[in-house]
């Protein structure tokens, strides 16, 4: 489970509510993925191209259980690492099926631009740019089970558990 | 090697012997508890093509996120939850009028209780953990799962403890004892938190679900307090079905224990925008302006809050300039403070009553600011922009705080505020 792609960078204890803001409640989900980071980096989510890497430092997804991991994936993200991460937003990562891992300092690895390859099941990461390596939490077997399914729902839908 | 109480509980709802840290194991979950977002448009989960649910009789569905209704999409979601509930027969329904932020539901009516494991659709649900239960939030994708299987997976986490000594002094809460913790120890990111010691004798069971919802904000796993006399008279009353208390072993491993003098302890405040290492004693930042107080939520809303409030304003206003907002944690909690007057006094004061709901601690309703607005509150959090413009300030506060800087219209540290003996 590898994963390629440009970098964007962010500092610490980045929130859920930056990441999905009370502005995003209740519209539409095709609508919501513009208002990510609207009030911390007006106008970043516009220049998001699909495959893009977030690297973040420690905390990233303090705060509440709304699934910021699925506006990040419908932005087009391919992926994120971090310093460190909040549990239940790691959660969200993995039940929506956003490929997520951490690593005690990552980001000093990264500069914004850098292009990141980094892989779930071994925990291994490479900086292709400036060719830094380093090793990750890597994820469990029942956890690769659901982000290749791509996510809870659709895990649960395969299963027979949701309505078609 | 003995284990910790997170250990303990998680062990037991996964049928082994033994956990430890980094361990990753399947639970049975004795509660589930879901919440009227899951239902609105935009709430990312279409909780209305489960087939079937595991176990109705083992989920809870209320309101209380937008109670009543701020928007149509709102209105829309809660006949999503009432089509919910009678589709699977969820007996356990509470709907406006029998309704009040869920973690002070699932306490007030008995669902937490010692030993058991719950899991909720909401960041603060290691409120729990004052009953001695390992509760974690979960977002919409994990809690449709354990919906429909009954299930999930936890890893567990190493545990720091809190061993907490003597009593809080006048005028200051267990908010504080919180917002200390924070400011001097930081987060507690992957971990779980667990509180003893003789001090907690003296902390009654509304300061320890003030502390332990309050936990959410250094991101911990779980934060569970033990079993005690004080705990058990609460439950008495309360809890639904048998319960097994659950009791760190003397020989459990901590990666850390850090002693607390209770009686030292002073009212803190935060600053804007985060919690962790952002807390400072209230003298250090008093005579900020503010524009807004808050007393409530699931933090602070309860009726030994209001009690509080009521002696601390009675015979006072609220200074010009400054809305106070008042926000019950449940319907049981604001007919209590209506029956015993301290609603009338605080009206009186000049404090605006809502019904109980989340309201605008979460930016909701209820209560909102605009730019360059600053506000103090017993709520959840502080995140820039959650409660309104990205352009004001949230600053966390303990009850006496709150209302001490309503009167004065700048921050203020009750001790300077009211006489001594005043909270007596």
């Amino acid at each position: 489970m590898t994963i390629k792609g440009k970098i964007w960078k962010f500092g610490d204890d980045i929130n859920t509510d930056l990441i999905f803001p009370r502005t995003a409640f209740r519209i539409s989900p095709e609508e919501q993925p513009r208002y990510v980071f609207s009030d911390n980096r007006p106008g970043w989510s516009a220049s998001v191209a699909p495959g893009d890497v977030l690297v973040a430092g420690r905390n990233f997804g303090t705060g509440s259980s709304r699934p910021g991991a699925l506006l990040l994936k419908r932005l087009g993200l391919g992926g994120m690492l971090s310093d460190s991460m909040n549990g239940l937003f790691f959660r969200n990562c993995i039940g929506y099926g956003f490929p997520a891992m951490q690593c005690a300092g990552v980001s000093a690895l990264f500069e914004e631009g850098d292009v990141a390859e980094f892989d779930l099941i071994s925990g291994a990461i490479r900086n292709l740019t400036s060719g830094a390596t380093a090793f990750g939490n890597p994820i469990s077997r029942g956890m690769a089970e659901t982000l290749e399914a791509g996510g809870i729902f659709e895990l649960l839908t395969q299963k027979g558990y949701l309505e078609t | 090697m003995g284990m910790t109480m997170s250990e303990k509980i998680i062990a037991a709802h996964a049928g082994v012997n033994r956990v430890k840290p980094g361990d990753i194991v399947t639970c049975d979950v004795d509660w589930i508890g879901i919440h009227d977002m899951f239902f609105t448009v935009g709430g990312q989960g279409d909780f209305s093509k489960i087939k079937k649910l595991h176990d109705p009789d083992k989920t809870v569905v209320l309101l209380d996120h937008g109670v009543p209704s701020p928007t149509p999409a709102d209105a829309e979601g809660a006949c999503g939850a009432r089509a919910f509930v009678k589709k699977h027969g969820v007996k356990n329904f509470f709907d406006v009028g029998n309704h009040g932020v869920i973690h002070q539901k699932l306490a007030e009516e008995g669902f937490a209780a010692p030993g058991r494991m719950i899991a909720c659709g909401d960041s603060h649900t290691c409120a729990a953990g004052a009953f001695n239960c390992a509760a974690g939030g979960f977002g919409p994708a994990d809690m449709i799962y354990v919906l429909c299987v009954g299930q999930n997976w936890y890893q567990v986490a190493p545990t720091v403890k809190y061993e907490l000594y003597g009593a809080l002094p006048d005028l200051v809460t267990a908010k504080d004892l919180f917002l200390h913790i924070a400011g001097v120890f930081g987060e507690a990111t992957n971990r779980n938190v667990e509180f003893g010691g003789p001090g907690l004798s003296s902390l009654s069971v509304p300061s320890r679900q003030s502390v332990a919802t309050m936990c959410a904000e250094i991101n911990a796993e779980f934060a569970i307090f033990p079993h005690d006399d004080v705990l058990e008279a609460y439950l008495r009353a309360r809890a639904r079905g048998a319960y097994e208390p659950v009791a760190a072993d003397a020989d459990a491993a901590y990666e850390e224990v850090r002693r607390i003098d209770l009686s030292e302890l002073a009212p803190y405040v935060s600053g804007p925008h985060s919690i962790p290492n952002n807390c400072a004693p209230v003298r250090a930042s008093a005579g900020l302006p503010i524009q807004q107080a808050i007393l409530g939520s699931c933090s602070n809303g309860r009726i030994e809050d209001l009690a509080l409030a009521a002696r601390l304003i009675k015979g006072k206003k609220v200074a010009n300039g400054v809305r106070f907002l008042v926000t019950p944690a449940s319907q049981a909690i604001y007919l209590e403070a209506l029956r015993k007057g301290y609603l009338e006094t605080l009206a009186e004061a000049g404090a605006v009553i809502t019904n109980a709901t989340c309201g605008a601690c979460y930016g909701g309703h209820l209560g909102l600011i605009g730019a360059g607005e600053r506000c103090v509150s017993t709520t959840t959090r502080n995140f820039k922009g959650r409660m309104g413009s990205a352009d004001a300030e949230i600053l966390l506060a303990g009850p006496a705080t709150v209302v001490a800087s309503a009167v004065c219209g700048r921050i203020s540290d009750p001790r300077d505020c009211f006489e001594r003996g005043a909270a007596q």
